[in-house]
């Protein structure tokens, strides 16, 4: 096997990469069982509840996102540094500690009763728990933190010395970012509405504020690398970029405290600002396709190129259209919590956050398993075709469930409304058509997965 | 973007744009925290209902129910269920202590969670509170 790796300890963010997929492929089967109960209720009940069928589902997307980031991380900071990395020992003690916390509380979830976990890993201590997204026991919680803090060193003892890019810098501002607003998942107030409040600073800043430097960052250099397009435009862009979602989204809070009990204020300011949250996104769509249209090179990593136009266009599409059409508060009334937000959340994610961690994936695994700098031919094509499924299939698991989202809110909402219950009845058949496209979604997934060793025929390639 | 706009007027502007933003969000939120007690029935915060949000989180009802309209959306929204049943906090425990531990076939279901008496009472108190915050004027109708 020969080795392409520029840097060595490039080399750790290797089985970053395979937990991640790993972890995606949990996430997804656990979507299809909840899908599933959507329309049969008592599926799997009691041993699998919908609560926990949920936290093992999105809890898996944000820990394999993580994974995702933090091999990015690793992959692109020595090259963009120009030296190795500090520790690559510790990079894959943190890999073995994170991936330890992740399935032991994934386990937690499935084999004890919740409040049973909550008073095992000793919540009334330090009660953080039972909080959407927020489910983990205190301990994995702390388990995160000092992930994070050790990733952190790891990487500023690379850039502090070696070279410093705007990718790096900016890749580095949005994990420090991360962290930092992590520890609000902490800061757990008897107060409901000041909970709510600071929770959003978990939630909302990260998705729509330090994650878009990493998007960003990660998304920049993808470019640099397959287009050979110049550095001193892509920064410029990066900086733009970041600045306008920052300018946009931190008061963009503002669209989550109509309806909490917080100052009114907020429908005006929080409606103005998000409804600008799109700009960011949709300058990462001109970025991507500036790019290619420009490109220099023809790099032979063709499959990475169409993630990357890809992330551009879905990251607009699920965060930019999909989150306007219930971002101003007069809408909002009427479709906050219901299906229109599991649409947007769903396209969103998969836009944005899932779709720039399969490109850098996709650019680095052939460096990383030393087949040069692009998988084979049917290689390739066996992964554009996981690109179609799995992208289209989102596409209509986002119109299912934005159809779903339409009536519930004419049926349930409007005048004295029917009860909820009632209304789900009602819109089941959206509900068998999401899972339709979700088992759509896993055999794109699949063949992902399949693409990665699928061979060559040809005796040799350039 | 041409020459006339540098890559040091776009690291300004990333600058001078975050900082601005990310003190005025603290600026609000000062504000927000301080006129809270209008409309945040903290009021209402007795150590009954401080323990109901216990139990809330403990057993993780937000894994099925929206409450003020967060969570999921698998099962009805509860910021309000107090006033859909009547103002009754018994109604509220009556429906909670009665779900049958192995669901109910072919419906969604909700798990019995074997809650003690004390706790019942918290919940069902905690689910009063929540219902009577200021949510300027949400859900549009009492379904929720
Ligand atoms: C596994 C999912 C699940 C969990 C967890 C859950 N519920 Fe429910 N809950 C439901 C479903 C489904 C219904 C609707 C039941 C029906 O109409 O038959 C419901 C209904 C209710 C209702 C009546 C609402 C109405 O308007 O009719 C109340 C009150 C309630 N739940 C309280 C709670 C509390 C409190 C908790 C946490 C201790 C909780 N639920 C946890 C699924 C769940
Ligand atoms: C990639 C970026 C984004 C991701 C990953 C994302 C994801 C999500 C998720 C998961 C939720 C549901 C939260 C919950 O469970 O309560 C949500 C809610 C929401 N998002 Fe986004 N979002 C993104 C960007 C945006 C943008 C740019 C806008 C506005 C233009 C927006 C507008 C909203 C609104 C208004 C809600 C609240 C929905 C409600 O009231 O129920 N989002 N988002
Ligand atoms: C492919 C099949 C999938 C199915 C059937 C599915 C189904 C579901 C269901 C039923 C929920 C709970 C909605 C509720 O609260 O009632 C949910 C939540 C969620 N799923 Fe999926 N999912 C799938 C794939 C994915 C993927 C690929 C992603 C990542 C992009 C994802 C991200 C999320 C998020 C972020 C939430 C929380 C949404 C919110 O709070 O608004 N899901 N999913
Ligand atoms: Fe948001």
């Amino acid at each position: 096997m020969i080795n392409t790796l520029k840097y060595q300890s490039q080399a750790v963010a290797k089985p970053y990469f395979i937990a991640a997929i790993g972890l995606f492929v949990g996430q997804v089967l656990f979507g299809l069982i909840m899908g599933l109960q959507y329309v049969w209720g008592d599926f799997l009940f009691p041993e699998i509840p919908f609560n926990v069928a949920r936290m093992v589902h999105t809890n898996l997307l944000i820990v394999w996102l993580l994974f995702g980031f933090m091999g990015a991380a690793y992959y692109l900071v020595p090259e963009e540094s120009q030296r190795e990395l500090h520790s690559p020992k510790l990079a894959i003690a943190l890999f073995w500690v994170f991936l330890a916390a992740g399935v032991l509380t994934i386990i937690g979830y499935l084999s004890v009763p919740y409040a049973t976990l909550a008073q095992i890993t000793g919540n009334e201590f330090l009660p953080t728990m039972g909080r959407e997204f927020l489910e983990q026991p205190t301990i994995t919680k702390i388990g995160i933190v000092i992930v994070a803090l050790g990733l952190l060193y790891n990487l500023a003892m690379t850039i502090l010395p070696g070279r410093k890019t705007v990718v790096n810098v900016v890749l580095m501002t949005g994990l420090i970012g991360l962290a930092v607003f992590f520890l609000f998942s902490f800061y757990n107030p008897d107060n409901l509405v000041k909970d709510k409040y600071f929770w959003w600073w978990v939630v909302h800043l990260w998705v729509e504020g330090v994650w878009e430097l990493i998007l960003g960052s990660i998304l920049a250099y993808v470019l640099i690398k397959t287009t050979g397009i110049d550095r001193e435009v892509v920064d410029k862009w990066l900086y733009v970029i970041i600045a306008m979602s920052f300018i946009t989204g931190i008061i963009g809070t503002g669209h989550h405290y109509f309806w909490i009990g917080t100052a009114e204020y907020w429908q005006p300011l929080g409606s103005i600002f998000s409804a600008l949250e799109p700009i960011p996104f949709f300058m990462m769509t001109l970025l991507a396709f500036g790019a290619v249209g420009k490109r220099k090179r023809d790099h032979p990593n063709k499959a990475t190129v169409l993630w990357a136009l890809g992330t551009g266009v879905m990251s607009f599409l699920g965060a930019g259209v999909w989150g306007f059409l219930h971002t101003l508060a007069p809408v909002n009334y009427f479709t906050h919590g219901t299906q229109i937000t599991a649409a947007h959340g769903h396209m969103a994610f998969y836009g944005a956050y899932v779709m720039i961690v399969i490109t850098i994936i996709s650019y680095a695994m052939p460096f990383l398993r030393g087949t040069g700098n692009a998988a084979n031919r049917r290689a390739q094509f066996t992964e554009m075709w996981s690109f179609w499924l799995m992208t289209i299939s989102m596409v209509f698991i986002t119109l299912f469930l934005t159809g779903a989202g339409i009536l519930q809110v004419w049926l349930q909402r409007f005048d004295d409304g029917q009860p909820f219950m009632v209304v789900q009845d009602k819109i089941a058949a959206f509900y068998w058509l999401r899972e339709a496209a979700g088992v759509v979604f896993l055999i794109g997934l699949i063949v992902y997965i399949i693409s990665f060793f699928v061979k060559s025929k040809e005796p040799a390639e350039a | 973007m041409s020459e006339i706009f540098s890559k040091s007027m776009a690291r300004n502007i990333y600058f001078g744009g975050s900082a601005f933003f990310i003190f005025l969000f603290l600026g609000l939120t000062w504000h927000t925290v301080k006129v809270l007690p209008e409309t945040d029935n903290s009021a209402a915060l007795t150590e009954e209902v401080i323990l109901g949000k216990k139990v809330w989180e403990d057993n993780n009802c937000i894994g099925c129910h929206t409450l003020l309209g967060e969570g999921a959306y698998f099962a009805p929204e509860l910021g309000n269920v107090y006033k859909r049943f009547g103002n009754s906090t018994e109604a509220i425990k009556g429906f909670i202590k009665s779900r049958p531990v192995n669901g109910i076939p072919g419906r969604r279901s909700m798990p019995q969670f074997n809650l003690s008496e004390e706790e019942l009472n918290a919940i069902a108190e905690f689910l009063k509170y929540s219902s009577e915050i200021d949510t300027s004027n949400w859900p549009p109708n009492i379904q929720g």
